[in-house]
């Protein structure tokens, strides 16, 4: 088949990231041809700010070097700035740097031409030392007027006029910010806000003139720039002027090949432009009503745009929420959302002066719509992502304006600390992964999501629970280029775009009973899927259709598989099922003979009240398996998706202060669950009494006993991070325990995102949303805890199934060795 | 002198799964068929800290540790970037129905 021809205008971000994206999905449907007026490879324009301000060096700054198009086969014309589009004849036209004309030809032309800076039309504008802050050229400029001369005036108090102004009084000018409106970055900030930014940039030395008109631009003797004069008739010196008053989608080229533009060129949300051959990201584009000034939704343009390039088809571009951050190093500002206080909208404020803290959260119909940070921005990445996932605040709303580290701390869902600790902090514990070594690869490889962060580091691959940390890294080292994903809509891997609700949905409505049929229906990009996303497929189809889905071993991880926990070493480690705890003699000498027999190194008793023989052979374990079996011993499936255990105390069957039998609860709820796979696992306590000897605070599922029956809790976590269970309801007697807390377990196996432990699947959904679906309406929660029974009747032993199975069938010969004799010739 | 040796029957090694053989001379070598039954040989030790390849879920021609979730390309044993190193590729084919590694 003949190859499509792509060609892109423009050799900026948006642009490359957009060809990033589709050779990951299409890498040979396209023979892909790039213009770029600029004479450079595309570089990390953002960060033109730490280079003005020494910080950084432009070969720091380079995202893709020109060895990235080679081997990608894409044809780059750098320098030469494409100057006709031929919509009839599909060919552009650009002129090089030599005056050359090319011509190429286009199945599809995608528009990345990025913005223009605007230049208001006051006398001198033309005069040499006048300049706007957009590319190297403008930055190199900058810095050698740095060298020459002391006197520089910015106009235009915006984020890039403050970065230009903190640059070049690092390099020793003096600055005099000049700007039109009462208070700095007013599109950003509040005036509060913007007041003590502008004094703590006085003190660095920058000077501010406010409500100032610019009336002209005065030339010196030699012809450069000498003076900005104002309408009230002052003037002050200025060898360099620089102005940031804004840009312009650059449309010029669109306008004049007819397509149609309204401040932008306008698209769909599909990316595509009123002509469907073409296709346009970046600032050049207006997407309903909207041309982002922002990395991160050209991001996510990029993203959507190269799905549609490749004829996928599957995804919409539906607008961003922006942040910002000023890269002022030691001064920290963070804004994102709506604050400018419009009907219906409450504000919090918190305000210290002494310490140059402001705070300002605004709040409309319970959710969070803005936030302005000044002096203390730890929270930000945190307020970020309540604003774009519309979560209800009303539980949190009293400490809200405190951050993240007043609901208790570093937390799963957003760490708060990371801006302020020195580079050799650790933030990963299980990889050992260091700030330093974070903010290094963010910076060398020109990383922007967590997931490259996680390729690149390991950082929060493991536990995640310094995710949180992790994003703050990110979003203080990239500013307001990092985009948070929507927590609740992250793809699930890099296998597919769907996120692990639509996944759910799919298999339930279409009726999925595989892995392999789940990848093909879905449109899988890879063959079979990938270690993340296969387990949690095979559990979904499962879960959703027991009894009639396939289970997929191989999808398995292999503690699941081998019905043991793998070891460091690669041994083993076998836990067998202690029913609420209790043991007995028989048990403990079935358990003690294997230990002997098969020369297990270590045995011990477990936190979840049972016993743990570590370290056994795996070709040993069916040995072990049917040893233990013959004492009516069964998997404790201490290493699944699944229960574990339901601890319990001695409650009213020893205890003086029992008031309800525990063990005998434990047992029974133990029974009753046992071989079912969940989401991640699900752990059970029940305590005689408020004393509450067995945990029950901490557990997926917590009861106990007082005088008039039960009190059942749920939502406990005693791991990463620890979590309360919240009040659930009370129950008057052992059978109602059992339908409660089923209905609830069987209400987060349908609804679960796999790895979801039951305290972020309720953070997620809502208490409410549970106790409609189990409390309030009795029969849902009778057909919830019917197909929890239904799901889980008829379960075998694994362990007996294996180890049982008389024809040595192919599970039982995973576990063998083939040993083979090498022989000298 | 490296001989081909008959291991096991290809249907003895699950799809998507492996087996392990351990030889005298070059210890334990993982032996993985993909779905589309091509077979695959690698040493039983991942380059980061020595996990049994065997044991980790195959994707594609690749393994995933299980341990710490590197990737092993089948290939070559190459790792998958960013993260870097090698467990040596034994020559392995089928004929016949069986499995057959060279040591
Ligand atoms: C054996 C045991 C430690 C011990 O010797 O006491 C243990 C061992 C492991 N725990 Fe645990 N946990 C054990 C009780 C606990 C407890 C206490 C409890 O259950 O009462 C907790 C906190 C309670 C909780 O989960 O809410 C606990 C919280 C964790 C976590 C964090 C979970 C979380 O959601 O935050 C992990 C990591 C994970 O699952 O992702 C984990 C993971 C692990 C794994 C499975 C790590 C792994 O994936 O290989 C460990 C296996 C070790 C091995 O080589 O066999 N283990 N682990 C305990 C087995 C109990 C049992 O009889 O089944
Ligand atoms: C100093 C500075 C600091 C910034 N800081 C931040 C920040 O902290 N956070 C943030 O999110 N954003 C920041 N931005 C904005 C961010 O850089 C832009 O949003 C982003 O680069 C836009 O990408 P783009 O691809 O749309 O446009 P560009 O990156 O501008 O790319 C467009 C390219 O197209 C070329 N081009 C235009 N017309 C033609 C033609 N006819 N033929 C050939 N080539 C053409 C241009 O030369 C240019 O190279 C900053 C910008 C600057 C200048
Ligand atoms: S047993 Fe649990 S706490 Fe101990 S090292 Fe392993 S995962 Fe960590
Ligand atoms: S040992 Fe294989 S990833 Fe660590």
């Amino acid at each position: 088949m003949r190859k499509l021809k792509l060609v892109m205008v423009g050799n900026g971000m948006a642009g490359v990231r957009t060809l990033e994206e589709l050779r990951k999905i299409a890498p040979d449907m396209y023979d892909i041809t790039v213009f770029g007026a600029e004479p450079h490879p595309n570089y990390n324009r953002i960060l033109l700010s730490p280079v003005l301000a020494g910080e950084m060096t432009i070969q720091d700054i380079i995202l893709n070097d020109l060895q990235w198009y080679a081997d990608n086969g894409i044809t780059l014309h750098l320098g030469a700035r494409v100057t006709e589009i031929d919509r009839r004849n599909r060919s552009v036209i650009a002129t090089d740097r030599k005056g050359g004309t090319i011509t190429v030809d286009y199945d599809r032309l995608l528009m990345a031409t990025g913005s223009t800076p605007f230049m208001p039309p006051f006398p001198g504008r033309d005069l040499p030392g006048v300049i706007s802050y957009r590319d190297i050229k403008d930055t190199d400029e900058m810095i050698a007027a740095a060298a020459t001369f002391p006197h520089a005036v910015v106009i235009g108090a915006g984020l890039l006029g403050l970065e230009a102004a903190n640059g070049l009084a690092l390099r020793g000018m003096k600055v005099t910010v000049v700007h039109n409106s009462e208070w700095i970055m007013e599109r950003q900030l509040d005036r509060t806000a913007g007041k003590m930014l502008q004094a703590e940039l006085e003190k660095k030395g920058m000077r501010f003139r406010m409500n100032a008109q610019t009336a002209e631009l005065v030339a010196g003797a030699s012809g450069r720039v000498a003076a900005v004069k104002f309408k009230d008739g002052d003037a002050i010196p200025a060898d360099l002027v620089c102005v940031a008053a804004g840009i312009r989608p650059n449309v010029e080229l669109a306008e004049k090949a007819g397509i149609h533009c309204n401040r932008g060129i306008v698209v769909n949300d599909t990316l595509q432009t009123y002509d469907p051959r073409i296709y346009a990201v970046g600032e050049c584009a207006n997407h309903r009503g909207t041309a982002y000034g922002l990395v991160a939704p050209l991001f996510e343009q990029a993203k959507v745009c190269a799905n549609h390039l490749a004829e996928m088809g599957i995804s919409r571009y539906q607008g961003s929420v922006t942040s910002t951050k000023l890269k002022v190093t030691g001064i920290d500002v963070f804004s994102a959302g709506d604050f400018s206080g419009s009907d219906g909208a409450e504000d919090i404020v918190l305000h210290d002066p002494g310490l140059g803290i402001y705070k300002r959260i605004v709040l409309k119909d319970d959710k969070l719509v803005g936030a302005v940070l000044y002096g203390d921005t730890k929270d930000g990445a945190w307020y970020f992502q309540l604003l774009k996932d519309e979560q209800d605040i009303s539980d949190i709303r009293d400490h809200l304006v405190f951050g993240n580290a007043h609901l208790g701390d570093v937390g799963h869902k957003g760490g708060n600390v990371a801006a302020g600790m020195p580079d050799s902090a650790e933030i990963c514990g299980c990889n050992g992964v260091c700030k330093g070594t974070i903010v290094k690869a963010i910076q060398e490889h020109g990383l922007f999501s967590l997931e490259d962060v996680r390729r690149h580091t390991k950082a929060s691959s493991s536990c995640g629970s310094c995710t949180g940390l992790v994003e703050q890294i990110l979003a203080s080292t990239v500013g307001g280029a990092y985009q948070p994903a929507d927590s609740n809509n992250r793809a699930v891997c890099g296998c597919t775009e769907l996120s692990h609700g639509e996944v759910r949905r799919a298999i339930r409505e279409h009726k999925l009973l595989s892995v392999a049929e789940a990848q093909r229906h879905l449109g899988w990009r890879t063959p079979n899927g990938c270690a993340t996303c296969r387990p949690a497929l095979n559990y979904y189809c499962l879960s959703t259709w027991p009894h009639e889905a396939t289970d997929d071993p191989q999808s398995r991880f292999i503690n699941e598989r081998a019905h043991a926990n793998i070891q460091k070493d690669g041994t083993y480690s076998v836990v067998p099922r202690m029913w609420g705890g209790l043991t007995t003699p028989g048990e403990l000498r079935a358990i003690a003979d294997a230990a002997e027999k098969y020369k297990i190194p270590t045995v011990k008793v477990t936190g979840g009240q049972r016993i743990d023989l570590l370290g056994a052979r795996k070709e040993d374990l069916p040995g072990i398996w049917s040893d233990l079996a013959r004492a009516g011993l069964v998997s404790g499936h201490a290493y699944g998706k699944s229960l574990r255990t339901v601890k319990t105390c001695v409650g009213a069957e020893h205890c003086r202060f029992g008031t309800q039998r525990a063990m005998e609860l434990g047992v029974k709820l133990e029974k009753m669950l046992y071989g079912m796979w969940s989401p991640h696992k699900v752990k059970l306590a029940v305590s005689g009494c408020p004393r509450n000897c067995a945990e029950s605070g901490i557990k997926d599922v917590g009861v106990i006993g007082v005088d008039s029956g039960y009190e059942i809790y749920i939502g406990g976590n005693g791991g990463i991070k620890t979590e309360v269970a919240q009040f659930f309801a009370k129950a008057k007697d052992d059978d109602e325990v059992m339908a409660y807390s089923g209905a609830f377990i069987q209400l987060y196996r349908e609804e679960g995102f796999y790895l979801e432990r039951t305290c972020h699947y309720l953070e997620r959904v809502g208490m409410e949303h549970v106790r409609q679906r189990v409390l309030e309406d009795a029969d849902s929660r009778r057909a919830l805890y019917e197909r929890l029974l239904f799901a889980l009747q008829d379960y075998t032993d694994p362990w007996a199934e294996i180890c049982e199975d008389p024809s040595g069938g192919p599970r039982k010969r995973e576990f063998e060795i083939i040993k083979v004799q090498e022989r000298e010739i | 002198m490296t001989r081909w040796t008959r291991i096991c029957a290809l249907t003895d090694i699950p799809s998507l799964g492996s087996r392990v053989v351990e030889s005298t001379g070059e210890g334990r070598i993982a032996v993985f068929r993909s779905s589309a039954d091509q077979v695959f040989a690698l040493h039983d030790r991942c380059p980061h800290k020595a996990g049994p390849l065997s044991q980790g879920i195959v994707h594609g021609t690749t393994v995933t540790c299980p341990l710490h979730g590197w990737k092993i390309r089948f290939e070559d044993g190459q790792v998958v970037a960013p993260d870097v190193g090698c467990a040596k590729p034994y020559p392995v084919k089928v004929e016949g129905g069986d499995v057959f590694l060279q040591i």
